[in-house]
């Protein structure tokens, strides 16, 4: 019975095996053999070898671990520097080694998730080691096919050129943040939670107000996006005003109605002891239903913080100045400059990203309490 | 009415021969321990100079839809200041209902109920007593120390003096240097144990306590038990206390109302004037075996009287 990292060693020592056999690619019409790179040729008998250890288990521990984190990612490197051998795309013996190495990445990966740990920050060492070891080695197998396919730039750039365009266009970039983030998405957001936030206060004692607009709101709320923006553009100009009126839109009904049902969560048991106490009405909902509102409240701010992203980036399609995330998107793709159109990408990722664990944060800071976080504390 | 008739059973019961064995013993020396009165011109020209609760003809029906539900029907029953009394009977006699139509968490249907000479709204918005609830029922985003303080902070007591009781009721019921704790980290038994020092934070004259150490071990309840008789023995206080434990009622109690159930009604009244430093020996004691003898037979007698 051969384990799973056994398989894995298996896989990664054959393809290396292969490598030796077949050619890398093809230069001025001739095959260009591994054996003629002698980087590349020690790199792949070392890796078989390293497989061998690993599956006779002879391989473990600190040595294990050493191996491991520097074969694959030497391999990688020489890959990556190795992609124009070949004035054709590269053929069967590179992507062996392409995907040997990455096997041998993940097989460290498996070692370093299986890792009993004892302290506190050992687990939080190895809970960020892994994914960023992920997210590296998507990153790298990216730019290995993309180049050494020779995939066209227009259908997928990679991310070389991705990361070189944002660093050449970073203020560019920064005032496109500034106007979609820092104006349409945070100055709508804060005022459509806010005011749904207050107005679920405001209707919390009238049964009649709260019938009559949770069915207006899921109606608001599923109203398209693509129908509301231009409407809006009509309505506030082209300037961020308009976005943020869609971010508001967008952001306002999940906010009502999460808090409308959080604050209708308090058990009787709850309510009957503020009774006893003979607490007012606002003594109640301060010291008892709004704190046990928190965690929808959350859960709304959370969704919210991807709403507006979209929103305020689509909105922008419709109109705008002449700079913000989704304007640069639009007339960048009409341009056919798809790698600008990616590092915008990639800073609304990074953004939406930053938001989203910014609102995790206040969440577990605010409702360490509740049932689902206990045990972190 | 006379001060000597402190508690009435309604009367169709066995429960009726008991009115005159009622306050003869145990009465004359409370009397003089406290000179409150009722609230002037509110309730009804029979109270008793030192009643704390008038309950006459009293009757909750709850309406539900496999049709009326009678809770309570014909509750007769006066409760002295001073008075520790326990409530007996199976489950869905209308123990806790009776309890939370005082408290006024439920509205009864019929008759008449009296708290301290007024209503029981006017009690409630009095804050004249306070409520242990069968749950603990601690707000879980506040540490012990704060939920403590909940009824103190409602009722807008200084910080000051709202540390000072937080700390007085937590060394009462053993729960010193949990203060910082969260109810979630502590067992079910010191969540209990902080939910009655918050029902004593704010020092109100009357407890009601609906099977506060229902959940309890044997070991801590005997303690809890010893610790509340002390601070009735000492403070006066007066106690509606529903329980399930025929030695607890004995131990704890002046009187014993014994339920039953369908429809909700007291069945007897029991008399149960043990000496006031007793300790929880007394428990082997003749007299006390004797009442707790009294209080088995109401109780299958109540029942049985029911099929
Ligand atoms: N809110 C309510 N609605 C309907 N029926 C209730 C309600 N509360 C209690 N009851 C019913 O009233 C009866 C008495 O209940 P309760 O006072 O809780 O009994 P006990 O505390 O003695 O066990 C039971 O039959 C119970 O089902
Ligand atoms: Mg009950």
């Amino acid at each position: 019975m051969i384990s799973f990292r056994q398989s894995l060693a298996i896989l990664s020592g054959v393809l290396s095996i292969l490598a030796l056999f077949f050619p890398l690619g093809e230069l001025n019409g001739e095959a260009v053999s591994l054996w003629s790179d002698s980087g590349l040729t020690a790199f792949a008998i070392v890796s078989m070898l390293a497989s061998v250890a690993v599956l006779l288990n002879r391989l473990k521990g600190l040595k294990a671990d050493l191996v491991l984190v520097i074969l694959p990612h030497v391999g990688a490197w020489m890959l990556l520097s190795r992609l124009d051998v070949a004035d054709q795309h590269l053929a069967s013996g590179f992507w062996c080694l392409v995907v040997s190495s990455w096997l041998m990445a993940w097989l460290l990966v498996d070692q370093l998730s299986a890792k009993k740990t004892k302290t506190p920050t050992a687990k939080r060492f190895y809970s960020i080691v892994v994914p960023v070891l992920f997210g590296v080695w998507l990153l790298l197998l990216w730019e290995l096919v993309v180049r050494g396919l020779q995939i066209p730039t227009v259908l997928l750039p990679p991310p070389s050129m991705i990361g070189a365009r944002f660093m050449a266009s970073t203020d560019i970039l920064w005032a496109d943040f500034q106007q979609t983030f820092l104006k349409a998405v945070l100055i709508g957001y804060i005022l459509g939670c806010g005011s749904a936030f207050i107005i679920a206060i405001l209707i919390d004692r009238s049964p009649f107000l709260q019938r009559g607009l949770l069915p207006i709101g899921n109606l608001v709320s599923a109203l398209p996006i693509i129908g509301v923006a231009p409407i809006m553009v009509m309505w506030f100009g082209f300037d961020w005003h308009s976005k943020a009126a869609v971010v508001i839109i967008m952001t306002f009904f999940p906010m009502l109605v999460n808090t409308v049902a959080g604050l209708s969560i308090t058990s009787s048991i709850e309510k009957d002891m503020m009774k006893t106490y003979a607490a007012s009405y606002w003594q109640s909902l301060i010291k008892l239903r709004l704190p046990s509102a928190l965690p929808f409240v959350f859960n709304a701010l959370k969704i919210n913080s991807t709403l507006a992203m979209i929103g305020a980036i689509v909105a922008e399609f419709f109109g705008t100045p002449i700079v913000g995330m989704g304007f640069r998107i639009s007339t960048e793709v009409g341009r056919m400059n798809v790698d600008m159109v990616w590092a915008e990408i990639a800073v609304a990722a990074l953004a939406g990203t930053a938001f989203y664990g910014i609102m995790v944060v206040i969440e577990r800071a605010c409702t360490f309490w509740h049932p689902s976080f206990r045990s972190s504390r | 009415m006379l001060q000597s008739t402190a508690i009435n059973t309604n009367g169709n019961a066995t429960g009726v021969a008991e009115g005159t064995k009622q306050g003869t013993t145990g009465q004359a020396e409370k009397m003089d321990t406290n000179g409150m009165s009722p609230e002037t011109g509110t309730s009804s020209q029979e109270q008793s100079a030192n009643s704390v609760i008038n309950i006459k003809g009293l009757s909750l029906t709850f309406e539900t839809n496999d049709g009326p539900v009678h809770a309570l029907s014909d509750i007769d029953l006066t409760i002295n200041q001073g008075d520790f009394v326990s409530f007996i009977g199976p489950s869905g006699c209308g123990k806790t209902t009776l309890l939370r139509a005082v408290a006024d968490l439920e509205q009864p249907t019929g008759g008449e109920l009296w708290v301290n000479g007024v209503s029981a709204q006017q009690a409630r918005l009095n804050r004249d007593y306070g409520y242990v609830f069968q749950a603990p029922a601690l707000y879980p985003w506040r540490t012990i120390a704060g939920n403590i303080s909940l009824p103190l902070e409602v009722m807008g007591i200084p910080k000051s003096e709202r540390q000072d009781r937080i700390a007085r009721n937590m060394e009462l019921v053993n729960l010193s240097g949990f203060d910082k704790k969260y109810p979630w980290q502590l067992s079910g038994g010191m969540q209990q144990r902080a939910s009655i020092a918050r029902a004593l934070s704010f020092d109100p004259e009357l407890l009601l306590m609906d099977e506060p150490f229902g959940a309890l071990d044997e070991i801590v309840r005997d303690h809890l038990n010893e610790q509340l008789l002390r601070l009735w023995d000492k403070t006066d206080k007066t106690v509606l206390f529903v329980t399930h434990s025929i030695p607890e009622a004995v131990f704890l109690s002046s009187k014993i109302v014994v339920m039953s159930p369908r429809p909700g009604r007291i069945y007897d009244v029991i008399d149960c004037n043990l000496p006031r430093d007793r300790g929880l020996d007394i428990r082997e004691a003749p007299e006390f075996l004797e009442i707790a003898h009294r209080v088995r037979e109401g109780l299958k007698e109540g029942h049985s009287y029911d099929d």
